[in-house]
């Protein structure tokens, strides 16, 4: 039984990786659609990181992202949670609600909505490439987002599942629409047994 | 005059003139005693309410109200402060994302578990800026007593 992210091997590593790249492949076409543009991806990279890395890598404790988190359970239970520069609001508002330079803090309650609809999209894309290489059943949860300090938001993952660890699966991606280059972070967070059935399914472990 | 970072779970003390900061408290809640008399200030970071429920509570003390509290007052008179002299302010303890499956709201349990420690160590609340749904940076100046609390949309307020 896996006891830590640490205890991850290369292999399970890689696996990892290639479902964050089917992931984001399924997230790259969904924008896509609902954009109605083309959409380019980056290559994900994915890392074992704890909070305070994740953290200084993305800009420091009091940079203000856009965080939308979606919890799951069935098969394997956790959250993933998107923080998202502030590029991606602004491209989904200027495609959907035609304003130009919104202020992402004072986003009024459509557009809002609008930016965590995509974020529920892009999550579901990530859980069903995780649910489909594996033959999982993954329930997702309404999804929650919240614009603010991104060391205020990363204490709810931290408490809520401070018996996983100090660690999470940290997600590097980014998209190019039009010219705008979008850095999105996910943060990945399994239960530890929920990692454990799945590796094991996979046969990595 | 020095400026001392505080981190999450973490706790602080100095002598006046230096300065204690915590950055962006989410639900987790930032407590700053004083002893003005002896110049002595402290800064405890907390993430959960009680120690007893807590995972690796032993290894990480500081992360927990009920064990960080008697910590930071112990530092304290360390350095000469009085704990029958020492006042208290207090900020953070919000709710950061609104879901149905809460299990328990964790910002107010951390508020009422430092009140109520606070309080059984018979240490006074002159100030709080404490729950509500945003991020706070908090800094505090010993030397003047005051607490100055940065929000990403609501600007800088003293306490």
């Amino acid at each position: 039984m896996l006891k830590n992210y640490d205890e991850l091997s290369p292999v399970a590593i890689d696996c990892l990786q290639e479902i964050g790249n089917i992931g984001s492949g399924h997230a790259a076409s969904a924008l896509s659609a609902m954009l109605s543009q083309p959409i380019k991806m980056h290559v994900p990279k994915i890392r074992v990181l704890d909070y305070q890395s994740v953290i200084d890598e993305i800009g420091g404790p009091e940079k203000v992202i856009t965080g939308i988190m979606v919890k799951f359970s069935g098969d394997i239970k956790g959250m993933i949670m998107f923080l998202l520069e502030d590029a991606f609001a602004k491209l989904v508002v200027r495609t959907f609600m035609g304003k130009d330079n919104i202020d992402v803090v004072k986003l009024d309650e459509t557009d809002f909505s609008a930016v965590k609809e995509m974020g529920n999209i892009m999550g579901g894309a990530y859980l069903s490439a995780l649910a489909g290489m594996a033959g999982f059943d993954v329930r997702m949860e309404p999804p929650s987002m919240t614009v603010d300090m991104m060391g205020a938001l990363m204490n709810y993952p931290m408490i809520e599942f401070s018996e996983v660890g100090d660690k999470v699966l940290y997600i590097d991606d980014g998209f190019i629409a039009d010219k705008d280059d979008i850095d999105c972070n996910i943060v990945l967070i399994p239960e530890m047994e929920s990692l454990d059935i799945l590796m094991k399914k996979l046969g990595v472990i | 005059m020095a400026n001392f970072t505080v981190g999450i779970g973490d706790l602080k003390v100095c002598r006046v003139p230096d300065v204690l900061v915590t950055y962006a408290l989410g639900s987790c809640v930032g407590i700053c005693l004083l002893d003005s008399q002896a110049g002595v200030g402290g800064l405890s970071h907390i993430m959960l309410p009680d120690s007893t429920s807590g995972v690796n509570a032993t290894t990480t003390p500081m992360r927990f109200a009920d064990t960080a509290i008697p910590m930071l007052i112990r530092q304290m008179e360390q350095l000469g402060a009085s704990k029958a002299r020492l006042k208290a302010k207090i900020a953070g303890g919000a709710t950061m994302f609104a879901t149905a499956s809460d299990k328990f709201n964790i910002g107010e349990r951390n508020i009422a578990a430092v009140k109520r420690i606070l309080m059984s160590n018979r240490i006074p609340i002159l100030a709080e800026d404490t729950g509500l749904d945003y991020g706070r940076t908090q800094f505090f100046y010993p030397e003047t007593g005051i607490m100055e609390i940065r929000a990403a949309a609501k600007g800088i307020k003293q306490f």
